[in-house]
């Protein structure tokens, strides 16, 4: 339904987004990943016809957004980076005047900002004046008027950037849900946050595409393998046969150093050799001097990816750093969420 | 478009701008008609109406100052260029809205001539036709504003160089008169006014390159056919500075004439900077 088509946008001399070209099916969330400056917004801008690309071509079911612009706007909800609000009027006086200038009939307009300010949960500030609303208030008022006029696609711009966590999970509920109804295209800059809502992942890198797959294709990419990392004292073939006999190990690479071995050991996700290959080591009479499991978080695989520039680069990283799953999804977010709520309300406390 | 326009309306009502707009040009010709159709004992209300015109000065940019660079800074032109309505579309409503705004004040002081015809005759003609005159003039103002206001993202600069530029045309007779009439002056002028336009062109382009050529090349145009053709350039800038005068044109009607080249004038530079904001904001996405 969108196609993108080598599309290259330079800011004079600098190369912001370099032949970008994917396509987007209806029906699916697609997260745009990348750092800050990798092009995602000035994709995005491309994709809603804000901004003209230098080269290249955007298509939105068949039709050229520079040429058809108003009928092909009719078909995009688009939150920018920064919530485009007036902040001289109420939410629902801005979502009026939005439904009014997206072409929704007079007679339906009460009902779907009902339905539209329910669901983004702004019906208690609907008389407020915009500017006296906080950041997450006005993102929602900004998702709300992307939402208005029933779009095919909505694109949004880092919808959760500036929200507290619970916020934030609710935001994601709120995307999730938009997803059955229409294909949702949104950016961000955190990994863990596309994997939890979006199907498919667009990584972008200095303008350039690194990655576009699925989300169960980069998972099992990203997360099929663990490492362990060893060094252990003791004869390289004494230690090869030992290695040898644990049936759990895919592969290893073994670097020597005068009788000091570095290890790195692949393994299943699921096995847990530590035990194992403390007993044997002992056996044999190799002590080992450490041991550690790779417990990279998919920011940091993704942060790794992101600064390489090549594919082939980013394929063999992919190879080398494996994580662990649990510690990707709950574990991780819930702590942080927690120690943010702490410090919120930490600060709470101090100002009161 | 509707929802545009009702907007941008409704704007400067929420604000202060609009009220500000009304009350001081309502204050200024409330004393000058005061003193000349009260105290004087004047019937013609369209003689107040020549003095008022210093006031446009000042209070047309403060109208037009926010209209597109406050769109531009607190970024919601990309809501603008979202919606599923052309520029063109949303700049006409954007102005239509401050001529709206400017309508008040004019039915206001349509008011005038009534009250005075109690006292004595009053040709409502000539003073319906001055204040039409004076519309006309407002709006096409209100038109330059807003294209200026389409350049920059600032809306102190905005209203600067819209009163700047307001003053400029206001002096034009007077300065122009001051001029010599030799054809030397008049390529000199000339020469200025092409640079100025390169400038204009820098701003809006943002290109050296572009805005060099244009000042090099039509200098050179404008060298070449001054070396053939001097007697041409006799009193050319002063007719040309003349033609542009906006404020001149209002004279006719406040002299009681209806004159219809000047409704023309007045339509077509409303229509040029129209166009030109418009251009001037479809250039954003290029940039």
């Amino acid at each position: 339904m969108i196609e993108v088509k080598n599309v290259t946008k330079k800011y004079g001399e600098h190369i912001a987004v370099n032949n970008l070209s994917f396509t987007v099916e209806k029906g699916k969330i697609y997260g745009f990943l990348g750092p800050n400056g990798a092009g995602k917004s000035t994709t995005m801008n491309i994709i809603t016809g804000c901004l003209a690309a230098t080269e290249g071509q955007v298509l939105i079911n068949g039709l050229d957004i520079f040429e058809e612009p108003v009928k092909v706007k009719n078909f995009i909800g688009y939150l920018p980076e920064q919530p485009p609000l007036y902040l001289d009027m109420t939410p629902y006086e801005f979502l009026y005047f939005v439904a009014e200038a997206k072409g929704v009939d007079k007679g339906e307009i009460d009902d779907e900002l009902d339905e539209v300010m329910k669901i983004t949960q702004i019906e208690d500030v609907q008389d407020r004046l915009i500017r006296n609303l906080s950041k997450g208030y006005r993102q929602r008022v900004g998702i709300a008027q992307a939402m208005l006029g029933d779009p095919e696609v909505i694109i949004l711009d880092e919808p959760t950037v500036g929200l507290d966590p619970k916020q934030i999970i609710e935001i994601r509920e709120l995307i999730h849900s938009l997803g059955q109804k229409c294909t949702v295209i949104l950016s961000s800059h955190i990994l863990s946050e596309i994997s939890a809502i979006c199907d498919h992942v667009i990584i972008i890198s200095r303008g350039n595409m690194v990655a576009n797959d699925t989300i169960e294709n980069l998972s099992v990419n990203y997360t099929g393998k663990s490492t362990i990392l060893l060094t252990v004292k003791g004869a390289e073939g004494k230690i090869r046969m030992a290695l040898n006999d644990i049936s759990e190990i895919l592969e290893y690479e073994m670097e020597t150093d005068e009788n000091i071995n570095h290890l790195k050991i692949t393994i299943g996700l699921e096995a847990d050799i530590r035990e194992k290959l403390f007993y044997k080591f002992s056996e044999i009479d190799c002590p080992i001097l450490s041991m550690v499991t790779e417990n990279l978080s998919l920011e940091d695989v993704f942060l790794r990816l992101t600064k390489d520039e090549t594919e082939s680069e980013v394929a063999k990283l992919l190879k080398e750093k494996v994580i662990k799953e649990d510690d990707l999804y709950e574990d991780e977010e819930d702590d942080e969420d927690e120690e943010e709520y702490e410090s919120m309300f930490g600060k709470k406390g101090d100002d009161n | 478009m509707g929802a545009v326009y009702k907007r941008e309306l409704k704007s400067y009502f929420t604000g202060m701008i609009g009220y500000i707009f009304i009350a001081f040009l309502l204050i200024v010709t409330g004393i000058f008609a005061a003193a000349t159709n009260f105290r004087g004992r004047y019937p013609a209300f369209e003689v107040v109406l020549s003095n008022v015109n210093l006031i446009m000065l000042l209070i047309v940019p403060i109208l037009t100052m926010r209209v597109m660079a406050e769109e531009k800074s607190a970024k919601t032109d990309q809501l603008m260029f979202s919606l599923p309505v052309s520029m063109s579309q949303i700049v006409i409503s954007k102005y239509l809205a401050m001529c709206t705004v400017y309508l008040i004040p004019i039915c206001v002081m349509a008011l005038y001539p009534i009250v005075l015809s109690f006292f004595g005759t009053v040709y409502f003609l000539s003073a319906f036709s001055g204040l039409l005159g004076y519309y006309l003039l407002g709006c096409a103002l209100i038109s330059i504003g807003m294209f200026l206001s389409s350049l920059t993202e600032s809306q102190v600069i905005a209203a600067v160089m819209s009163f700047g530029v307001l003053l400029a045309l206001f002096l034009m007779r007077g300065l122009t008169s001051m001029m010599p009439q030799t054809a030397q002056a008049s390529y000199i002028g000339f020469a200025a006014l092409l640079l100025a336009f390169s400038l204009v062109v820098y701003l809006m382009t943002k290109n050296y390159w572009i805005a060099f050529t244009v000042a090099a090349v039509s200098e050179i145009i404008l060298a070449i056919v001054y070396q053939f053709n001097r007697i041409w350039f006799g009193g050319a800038f002063q007719s040309l500075m003349t033609w542009l005068s906006l404020f001149d044109r209002v004279d006719s009607f406040i002299y009681g004439l209806f004159d219809l080249t000047a409704v023309v004038y007045y339509l077509s530079v409303i229509v040029i900077f129209i166009f030109l904001s418009v251009q001037s904001i479809e250039k954003r996405r290029w940039s």
